[in-house]
């Protein structure tokens, strides 16, 4: 089956169109470690995001599947578990002790290294000079930078699961004093300093990436390309990258009090603690202060994480539906009307704690309030695709995939946003489900459907559809699967983080529902497997790309060689006249940005 | 690059300066998130305030001064007059290091008062917020070092203003936070 349509060579395009090429941009030799390894080409960091995020995501996944056997199975003896993990899975049953360290480090891993590296790392670095037509970022040097903290603080992380004591187990969110005493639990000790200075580093990787973002956004755009012609990409983007830089450094200082509280003797999360028995000196510190430190990055890291997948899929939904998006200027609006909240509802986290109620009614009505830009995206997607001529590529279903979650998981959204009801909600697996389907699945989609779109720029070659449409169809229907049930159970109060529920009489009755849960998710992962092989094959073995624009669409990047060199365009860099979103106009198929407006053409 | 930067649209600010404004933002949001934290903080009970030391004003008076003369430094750059540069921005890092040298003294003397993390979460917030500030005028000495270097290096002729720009606005971001910090230690206290 082939992805190109036989109308993609009907509109012109207006740069010198050569497919086999050396680009002599950069006037210097370049060596494997210049460009493979230490590159400040965007491209290149695009990809060592990726391709670390892909490493990421394959371990975070892996300790998902060993912590459902032991929920799913929490009788059985598995002996090749003991033979991977060691002490970790003595007589081949995990322990209580690891079972926390894979949950927190699934959590840590696939919300900071995947979605949040992994995906704004790889796709703002790709799209952004490609699409608003620049050369490369703001600054190239400090773009590679951008990876290589990212790189070591995967390193500082992944050495932290071989430390005696083990990684940090006390949770993603790192709360105190789990996170501050080290006599706390085995992962306290060393696990949670190596966690600390990654996480440290991981700020400073994503700092750098987003002042870069930004700078390239507002000063780089190439001649005719004014911020209401960007492509829904780079306003995503954009905004994501506002959020991280306005909400990391909070994050940071949060670190910062954290690193003095366990090692310098301060008291700023602490108070009246005791430990087997024995008072901690710790006076007049409070563990709330943390969590709105934390949770002041924390929710807008919720769309730090999602604003690039709504980006990707409100590009890819209008390409492969050969019609314009739908209310361009509300998706803007909604965009940043998305970004100003996510920085008003951080307490919708902490409702339980204790928080004034006359004040948690202020964070309730904010909450809600995102159902409403909310529902103006979901509302343009589905005008956009409504009577398209919709092209079924597996970039185009996974998109498609990502609305169906959004919707879900949004709707869940809305149940727990209100105080009262989160009461009985908090801390159950409503919550796992909730944000399982509306942040963590739907922003994979979001990838997947990026990756499968802009893998022919990336590679020059295409990734094999038939896997990619079993990639698709299990990923999605094992994702409802998985999630939908942990909402009933979730309703009945079965809470999360728990090692084991059999000793509950009313949670008994999931036992059959764990363990179907579990052998989905087993199941998904492995798809997911064929999914990473089906990446790697294709990078050598993949079917070529043999025109310049596949997909038939009107954005800058296509406008590129096949296999563009540092510096993107051969010659000049093109002009732009006219929005990305020129589909079916005037009987014409598509327009490119480049092409002049005609003198008979009508309005949009 | 050549090509992108000449665009009609670039001609208004370097981008490292723009790049910098950005990263401002940036870092006042990390300062909004330890001052907020304080304030919430001091409304518990059993809050005793630190009494900011008196050696700070000095600091203060340092500060501005080198605010000064970096601004001077930045007008002689564009005047093409070195010597004076020079001299300038020599002024400037040594009144940076004398303001990290106060701040220095003004720890010790805290301490020596018993104010320590231990004893006083007022005190571990006090010293934490201001030092982390001064590893910020830290950062800044050092950028301004290179380019005293630079404007002593007899090989190449350096004439170009948006380094020293860029330090400069830099310098005069640290200059506000501090006076930032200096009145809300003092009125929160």
């Amino acid at each position: 089956m082939s992805n190109e349509t036989s109308h993609v060579h009907s509109s012109t395009v207006s740069v010198p169109h050569e497919t086999h090429h050396e680009v002599h941009h950069g006037h210097h030799h370049e060596t494997f470690l210049t460009k493979y390894v230490f590159s400040q080409d965007h491209k290149t960091i695009a990809k060592q995001f990726l391709i670390t995020g892909m490493f990421w995501a394959l371990l975070g996944g892996l300790f998902s599947v060993i912590f459902r056997l032991q929920l799913g199975f929490p009788d059985a003896k598995f002996p090749w578990m003991e033979a991977l993990l060691g002490e970790w899975a003595k007589g081949g049953q995990l322990q209580a002790e690891a079972y926390y360290a894979l949950v927190t480090m699934h959590g840590t891993v696939l919300v900071f290294f995947v979605l949040t590296a992994g995906l704004s790392g790889t796709f703002s670095n790709f799209l952004i000079p490609l699409q608003v037509g620049a050369r490369d970022m703001a600054s190239p040097f400090m773009n590679m930078l951008s990876y290589w903290f990212f790189f070591i603080a995967s390193v500082v992380m992944l050495s932290s699961l071989f430390v005696q004591t083990g990684p940090f187990s006390g949770g993603w969110t790192a709360y105190p004093p789990l996170s501050a005493l080290g006599e706390a639990s085995p992962g306290s000790k060393v696990g949670m300093d190596l966690w600390l200075v990654s996480m440290a580093l991981f700020v400073v990787s994503s700092l750098l990436g987003g002042l870069n973002y930004i700078a390239t956004v507002l000063n780089m755009r190439t001649k005719g390309m004014s911020m209401t012609r960007m492509p829904l990409t780079i306003w995503a983007f954009f905004f994501t990258a506002v959020l991280g830089v306005l909400s990391f450094p909070v994050l940071f200082s949060g670190f910062i009090l954290l690193i003095f509280d366990r090692h310098f003797g301060t008291s700023f999360y602490l108070s009246d603690i005791y430990i087997n028995g024995q008072a901690l000196p710790n006076e007049g510190g409070s563990a709330i202060l943390y969590q709105h430190l934390f949770w002041f990055l924390g929710h807008p890291e919720v769309y730090i994480i999602l604003l690039p997948a709504m980006g990707m899929a409100s590009e890819i939904l209008s390409v492969n539906s050969r019609k314009p998006i739908f209310g361009y200027m509300a998706m803007i609006g909604s965009l940043f009307a998305i970004t100003i909240l996510a920085f008003l509802v951080w307490a919708h986290h902490m409702f339980v704690t204790g928080l004034n109620p006359f004040l948690g009614a202020f964070f309730v009505l904010l909450t809600l309030l995102i159902a409403v830009p909310s529902a103006i995206k979901v509302f343009n997607w589905l005008t956009t695709i409504w009577r398209g001529n919709i092209r079924f590529t597996p970039a185009m279903l996974f998109a498609l995939g990502f609305v169906s979650l959004f919707i879900s998981g949004g709707l869940t959204g809305i149940f727990l946003g209100n105080s009262a009801l989160d009461i009985q909600l908090h801390d159950t697996y409503f919550v796992i489900a909730h944000f399982h389907i509306v942040m963590g699945v739907a922003s994979m989609f979001g990838m997947f459907a990026g990756i499968y779109h802009w893998y022919p720029k990336m590679y020059g070659r295409y990734l094999n559809n038939t896997l990619g449409y079993i990639h698709f169809w299990i990923t999605m229907v094992g994702a409802y699967l998985i999630f939908w049930p942990m909402h009933y159970e979730g309703l009945a109060g079965m809470p999360r983080r728990y090692y084991k529920y059999d000793i509950w009489e009313s949670f008994k009755q999931f036992g059959e529902l764990n363990k179907f849960i579990s052998i989905v998710a087993i199941i998904v992962f492995l798809v997911q497997i064929l999914f990473i092989f089906n990446f790697f094959y294709s990078i050598w073995k993949g079917r070529k790309v043999t025109t310049q624009n596949p997909w038939g669409a009107n954005t800058l990047e296509w406008t590129t060689p096949i296999n563009p060199g540092h510096g993107n365009w051969d010659g000049e860099i093109p002009e732009v006249h006219r929005w990305a979103y020129d589909y079916g106009k005037d009987g014409q198929d598509h327009i490119a940005q480049t092409v002049p407006v005609g003198a008979n053409e009508s309005k949009h | 690059m050549e090509k992108v930067m000449s665009s009609e649209r670039t001609q208004k600010m370097h981008p490292h300066r723009f790049t910098l404004w950005v990263a401002i933002g940036s870092i006042s949001m990390m300062f909004a998130g330890f001052t907020s934290a304080y304030i919430v903080k001091s409304n518990q009970a059993g809050w005793q305030a630190v009494q900011v030391p008196k050696i700070f004003y000095l600091s203060t008076v340092l500060m501005i001064a080198s605010s000064v003369t970096v601004f001077l430094a930045q007008k002689a750059m564009k005047g093409r007059e070195m010597a004076r540069y020079r001299l300038l921005i020599s002024a400037t890092v040594i009144l940076g290091l004398a303001f990290v040298a106060t701040q220095f003294i003004g720890f010790t003397e805290l301490w020596a008062n018993k104010i320590t993390f231990s004893e006083s979460v007022a005190g571990s917030f006090f010293y934490i917020i201001t030092g982390v500030h001064a590893l910020h005028v830290a950062g800044g000495i050092i950028a301004l070092t290179v380019l005293f270097f630079r404007a002593y290096n007899s090989k190449t002729k350096y004439y170009s203003t948006a380094p020293v720009e860029t330090a400069g606005l830099y310098w005069h971001f640290v200059d506000i936070l501090w006076i930032y910090l200096f009145v809300f230690f003092l009125l929160v206290s």
